[in-house]
């Protein structure tokens, strides 16, 4: 497997060889059982599913998973109950990583998901599932302890900046702008935008330059450079 | 027998306005009768005759007071009943203007009511003299035997009178439909004001009615529809994912559905999008125009400017409305405004009034009265009582302004 991986210290629940164990919070049960699939697919052991937030919490205190899978609107107020489940998640319990799902994504759940810690965080469009290969990375990558933002938050984001530093970068630093911000390595945007790694390595380091960002190796660490130059970080 | 059609019409029209009016005498002689009852009980007391007349004249009072509703609503009756005139309902505070009507209006109509229906009776009665004569007692008939020449002009006085009281009885029922409506019922800019208050109400109902509307329609879509969709593409990804022993041309049938099912799943979150975000409820307009900003096919940079404490100034209603009027102004620009590289969105609040102006770089000459979406845009910004403005020259720029007023 061409695992991204951090590699640092964020303590990465379980060694490689162990079974990955995941929780499911989805309300559509149609969906629930394709999730399944894609989950046992990609290795990991379901533990428990659940429609409602109440009952993810209840869940993952019992079980303790490696990993979340977190519909946002759930029962029984049909909001934005899963990124509050998520956030006492992440709080309660610092070992299981928070995947949500969403049929939209929204900055401001993004903002409250990546305010205290970036690793071990994904936030996706529900549709991105569709694409099972790219939804397995990003799924193993959160698993992990990295990070995995939709580019629709990427592109939210980057809505709201005075454009000023962002217009200095060329269009293709912007791409692989957007790509880091997603939390992907530079073997991950290499394959994607179909170029060398040095090539992206060259890319990043301008990109650093030319916003005054501080280098850095690890995915997170780049992450959270990115987001504390959109104005997110702390 | 054959009554010829016009005096049939007379007649009905006689026997309407004489039970009209002869319904009318109790209904304005009796707050006269209370007035002439005050106004004794009134000089007693200031005679300071009787101990117990201020108790009753108090009496007196509160029940003319109290009357006046009860004898109003039966003045609305007969109007309505019998001239199928509708008074509306007066307000309560105009309750002193059919107060004036019962006590001096209605005592002069009841007076010339009385006068009217005396001289249709007696005009009956000295018509028909000879029919009746031979019954008066002997002695009370004139004396001499020139009475019949006298009971013939008495005849004759009767006839004309009776020949007077359909245009008299008429003429009086014209007074009393002038007078009624315009005292008992509201007066005409009263009216107007309980009409506007009426339709802002209505309409006000009608906007949160049809946002109701579009929140449910966006809620059916995510449960039903949409996660439908995720699932298709999600199992046609395993399949695709999963079925790679398959002959190549089954794998392009599924390659193509799994697209087709992105696609879909695409369109239909851009048409639901733009229909009633559950974020708009949750966190406000701000938070829900960075989705509609992002999805945008062109760069769009967004600045919110609302003092963070003071964002949801503004009804749910305002704010759906600032929401539309955002979404609908990118798909515009984005369908219509020719070499448009870039807009701009800017929300702002001025004093009680939330501005949203809508800037792109492309070539202009857009028309308002052209294209449904900008018609449609323009009247729901009207039903919150905003302004829209545009502004398209030929060559550009094109900015489009929408004011809201936000005052809770």
């Amino acid at each position: 497997m061409h695992e991204v991986s951090p590699g640092t210290d964020e303590g990465s629940p379980g060694t490689k060889a162990a079974v990955r164990r995941a929780v499911i919070a989805e309300d559509s049960v149609l969906l629930r059982i394709g999730l399944v699939k894609v989950l046992e697919m990609a290795g990991f052991e379901v533990v428990a599913e659940t429609g409602e937030a109440q009952g993810l919490l209840a869940a993952v205190a019992e079980h303790r998973p490696d990993i979340a899978l977190v519909d946002v609107r759930m029962p029984p107020g049909f909001t934005d109950e899963g990124v509050r489940a998520a956030l006492s998640i992440r709080q309660q319990w610092p070992a299981t990583a928070v995947l949500l799902l969403s049929q939209y994504v929204e900055e401001r759940y993004a903002a409250d998901l990546l305010a205290a810690n970036t690793s071990g965080v994904g936030y996706l469009l529900k549709q991105r599932v569709a694409d099972v290969e790219e939804f397995i990375e990003a799924l193993r990558r959160v698993a992990a302890g990295g990070t995995a933002l939709d580019p629709q938050v990427v592109a939210q984001l980057l809505v709201r900046r005075p454009s000023d530093p962002l217009e200095r970068l060329t269009a293709r630093e912007r791409e692989v702008l957007a790509l880091m911000a997603e939390g992907r390595s530079n073997a991950g945007i290499a394959a994607q935008l179909v170029v060398s790694e040095s090539a992206v390595a060259k890319h990043i380091n301008n990109i650093l330059a030319k916003l005054d960002l501080p280098k850095a190796d690890a995915d997170h660490r780049r992450v959270l450079a990115v987001l504390r130059f959109m104005g997110m970080g702390e | 027998m054959k009554i010829p059609l016009r005096s049939r019409r007379t007649l009905t029209r006689l026997t309407r306005d004489t039970s009209f009016l002869a319904l009318g005498i109790p209904l304005h002689l009796l707050t006269g009768f209370l007035l002439f009852m005050i106004f004794g009980l009134g000089v007693d007391v200031i005679m300071g005759v009787g101990s117990d007349e201020p108790v009753v004249l108090g009496f007196a009072l509160v029940l003319t007071v109290f009357s006046t509703p009860a004898l109003t609503a039966a003045q609305r009756w007969r109007f309505r009943r019998l001239l199928g005139i509708d008074i509306p309902r007066p307000v309560w505070r105009r309750q002193q203007r059919s107060f004036g009507y019962h006590c001096l209006v209605g005592a002069l109509l009841g007076g010339l009511e009385v006068l009217l229906l005396s001289l249709l009776l007696t005009g009956v009665a000295a018509a028909t003299v000879y029919v009746w004569l031979w019954a008066v007692p002997w002695q009370w008939r004139v004396g001499h035997p020139g009475y019949s020449t006298q009971a013939f002009y008495v005849t004759l006085a009767g006839l004309a009178a009776l020949a007077a009281v359909p245009a008299l009885a008429a003429a009086l029922v014209r007074l009393e439909t002038h007078l009624g409506p315009a005292l008992l019922g509201p007066d005409p800019s009263e009216d107007l004001e309980r009409r506007v208050a009426d339709l802002t109400e209505s309409r006000a109902g009608a906007v949160d009615a049809a946002d109701a509307e579009r929140r449910r329609i966006e809620r059916d879509l995510h449960d039903g529809a949409q996660q439908r969709l995720v699932s298709l593409a999600l199992n046609l990804g395993l399949a695709k994912a999963t079925l790679t022993q398959l002959p190549p041309e089954a794998r392009e049938v599924i390659d193509a559905a799994h697209r087709e099912a992105k696609d879909a799943i695409e369109e239909l979150n851009n048409l639901v999008r733009g229909l009633h975000p559950a974020v708009l409820d949750e966190r406000g307009l701000d938070a829900a125009l960075s989705g509609l900003a992002a999805r945008a096919p062109l760069p769009v940079r967004l600045r919110v400017d609302l003092p963070p404490e003071l964002s949801r100034l503004a009804t749910p209603a305002v704010e759906a409305v600032a929401y539309f009027v955002v979404s609908e102004a990118l798909t515009n620009v984005a369908k219509h405004a020719r070499e448009a590289t870039r807009a701009e969105v800017t929300v702002t609040r001025l004093g009680g009034i939330l501005r949203v102006v809508i800037a792109d770089d492309g070539v202009g000459g857009a028309e308002p009265s052209k294209g449904t979406g900008l018609t449609g845009l323009a009247q729901r910004v009207r039903s919150v009582d905003g302004t829209f403005r545009m502004s398209s020259p030929v060559g550009g720029p094109t900015m489009m302004s929408v004011e809201l007023p936000c005052m809770r």
